[in-house]
């Protein structure tokens, strides 16, 4: 209880730090070039320069933090792959070339690669079809709010949550895991379902489809709302169906929504590590890149070389579609 | 609606959506459900079956001979084999090989001669012509139907003896400041990226919308060598709650920067021009009409960034301990589930308590959640 008042002090002192920084840098600027009072020459040219330096001041505790936090450790991290354990000795190319002979590294790398085909294509996929069912019926909303839902549960929760309905009993024992005592009761024979290589894999991924496809559909919902009217009326009275109304008329109109919502997943799916962690810690053949990269972090009193070279892989993997963003902001920008 | 969709197809929308929110609910209710029922049960028995008796084979011990009484010529031993439990018994036995081999109400006769009944209720004789020897009461199995029942013990038990309790303030002690300290800061920044030209503007909010996707990852070893290095300069742990509100402050700036200037940018320029007209200065501007104008915006962000930090297991483990008053709840069901695994009553109470927070944000301020996504992501497209 201590420990959160000093947290809830703490906050206050932040904010009105902060709000002081603000105002006092604001004020000590107006007060060394005042721009009222002044005759026409000297007050435009007070303006000019308060206005020069202004957003500067109102950038600069961003950019501190940016820079301490995300452009600073890029930098050191790929600067750190070429160094050793301890992050002393210089040691050129060998954890690459330790990386690419490792069986753990190909097998998280490939691992990666079967999250990223499947669960943002089932997402996507899933999303899109909630959304387009959803949109046609008067509890539609409701519907909505609980497929949602899954989203504001941590990774770690719904990891438990699915290690329950994975939970595995002997044959012949009562099974108290929902997809075990389906299987059986349809006939089958139980299994530990995470620990069967390479298809366990698949069983992690459900957890990650079954939080995202909230995400993926709100937004595809949106997206199909925006669809003009008059497209999909004009295809009615060329008497189109159903199914080429939606697949031929409206998916076409949403092709770069569905890429945005594709991509954000994409990107989800490179970070994934709370729900392998918390599920099989990597055994089982299912590791994957971030957790073999936590996992080197802290392995034997952590070896920070190998650790930022897997790092430096995620990143190298996301760069793509950092491009992608940043000419499609730059494009929304200029058309504005 | 024209006419034909209020067909059969209409009927199979209808079913569909209602099975796939069935399919999406069920896991979270199954949890919900088992964190609430007796831990006896729930080690035995589905979820689904919760509502029903659940039917249990146990084996009980008679009182030894020393407490037999002398009763009209015959030596009786009685007693109650459920023990003050609730129940109905079914069937019962003497031998393990045939546990059930008699029903309630019957009379079984055991290897000595002596005479055991066992009624429905769990209440038993054993009687005897002869006096009854040995020292250790007889074996007695039997099936006892027990009724459902729900109780929130596991709920007490994980907040006191699982240190679920502990761990909760430290999530709130995480999340609440890590939520509030970016807000201000993204919030100048936002404004000036969106109406104070300046040479370098589209360079930066390039730079921000890249660093949008920079993975976490890339940050961790450089930053715990720096925390390391500040710890052992200053001669202070390398691990607080300071560290970590700070590394959540810088890597949620830059979805806060994007989201904010995206708001803002959309604002009428006319607001700003009449302001400015009037002799307002850009602070003025700022703290006066686009503060108060971009609340949907900042809420947007704020639900967030404390999602995010509530649920962050990542963050945590790396820059915040491990102690008692620092492990923070998604660390607490990890290692739950590594020392625990097995006793679901446990892992399922715990992890509902830790869900239950985002849930009552979720369903209470889904509407600016909701727009936040929007404004974050279809903006792109």
């Amino acid at each position: 209880m201590q420990q959160l008042l000093a947290a809830i002090l703490t906050m206050i002192v932040g904010v009105l730090a902060c709000a002081a920084y603000f105002w006092s840098t604001n004020f000590i600027l107006d007060w060394i070039f005042p721009s009222k009072g002044l005759s026409g020459k000297a007050a435009s040219r007070n303006l000019r320069i308060t206005n020069a330096i202004r957003p500067w001041l109102f950038l600069a505790p961003a950019l501190f933090a940016l820079t301490i936090y995300l452009i600073y450790p890029v930098y050191q991290s790929v600067l750190l792959s070429f160094y050793d354990r301890a992050g002393v000795n210089f040691v050129g190319w060998s954890n690459y070339f330790w990386m690419v002979n490792d069986g753990e590294f190909r097998q998280s790398i490939f691992n990666n690669f079967l999250w990223l085909l499947v669960v943002p294509a089932l997402s996507t996929f899933f999303g899109l079809i909630i959304a387009a069912l959803t949109d046609r019926i008067w509890w539609g909303n409701i519907a909505k709010t609980l497929i949602f839902m899954p989203m504001a549960i941590s990774f770690v929760g719904a990891a438990v949550i699915w290690k329950f309905i994975y939970d595995y009993r002997a044959e012949g024992a009562e099974q108290i895991g929902l997809l075990n005592a389906i299987v059986v009761a349809l006939g089958g024979v139980p299994q530990a379902w995470i620990t069967l290589p390479f298809w366990n894999n698949f069983f992690l991924m459900v957890i990650l489809i079954w939080i995202q496809t909230g995400f993926a559909m709100v937004i595809l919902s949106a997206a199909l709302r925006g669809i003009p009217e008059e497209t999909i009326e004009a295809a009615v009275i060329d008497g189109a169906n159903g199914w080429q109304i939606f697949f031929k008329i409206m998916v076409p109109q949403i092709w770069g929504t569905i890429a945005v919502v594709w991509t954000t997943i994409t990107i989800l799916v490179l970070k994934v590590f709370d729900i392998v962690l918390a599920m099989t810690n990597g055994q089982w053949q299912s590791q994957v890149l971030a957790n073999l990269m936590f996992d080197w972090m802290f392995r034997g009193g952590g070896d920070f070389g190998r650790g930022a070279s897997i790092a430096v892989v995620i990143m190298i993997l996301v760069v793509p579609i950092m491009i992608w963003n940043i000419r499609n902001a730059a494009k929304e920008m200029r058309s504005h | 609606m024209n006419p034909a969709t209020r067909s059969p197809l209409m009927w199979a929308v209808h079913l569909s959506v209602l099975l796939i929110v069935a399919l999406w609910t069920m896991p979270t209710a199954g949890l919900l459900i088992s964190s609430l029922r007796d831990k006896d049960q729930l080690a035995v028995s589905g979820w689904w079956t919760a509502l029903a008796t659940s039917s249990r084979n146990a084996v009980a011990r008679a009182p030894s001979p020393d407490s037999q009484v002398e009763r009209d010529g015959k030596f009786v031993i009685s007693g109650n084999i459920l023990d003050g439990q609730a129940g109905q018994i079914s069937a019962f036995g003497f031998s393990s090989r045939e546990p059930a081999a008699f029903k309630a109400g019957e009379t079984a006769e055991l290897s000595g001669g002596e005479k055991l009944t066992v009624q429905a209720d769990g209440s038993f004789e054993i009687v005897s012509d002869t006096r009854m020897e040995g020292s250790r009461g007889q074996r007695i199995f039997f099936t006892a139907a027990a009724p459902p029942r729900f109780t929130l013990d596991n709920y007490r038990e994980v907040l006191r003896a699982e240190g679920i309790g502990a761990s909760f303030i430290n999530s709130l002690t995480v999340a609440v400041p890590s939520t509030v300290i970016p807000i201000l800061v993204a919030a100048f920044a936002a404004y000036a990226l969106a109406w104070m030209p300046f040479p370098g503007r589209a360079i930066l909010i390039a730079v921000v919308v890249g660093l949008l996707v920079v993975p976490l990852q890339m940050s961790l070893i450089p930053l715990l060598k720096l925390y390391n290095g500040v710890g052992a300069f200053f001669g202070v742990p390398a691990k607080t709650y300071m560290g970590i509100w700070l590394a959540h402050t810088g890597f949620g700036l830059p979805l806060a920067i994007y989201l904010l200037r995206n708001y803002m940018a959309g604002l009428p320029r006319e607001i700003m021009e009449s302001a400015r007209v009037d002799g307002a200065s850009d602070f003025d501007i700022f703290v006066k009409i686009i503060l108060p104008l971009s609340f949907p915006a900042l809420a947007s962000f704020a639900i967030f960034q404390f999602l995010w930090t509530w649920n962050d297991l990542l963050v945590a483990i790396v820059f915040l301990g491990t102690g008692q008053d620092q492990l923070v709840l998604t660390g607490r069901l990890v290692n739950l589930l590594g020392s625990r695994g097995g006793n679901w009553e446990i892992l399922t109470a715990s992890a509902f308590i830790t869900i239950v927070v985002p849930l009552i944000v979720f369903f209470a301020l889904q509407r600016y959640l909701v727009r936040g996504l929007l404004a974050g992501s279809v903006k792109g497209g």
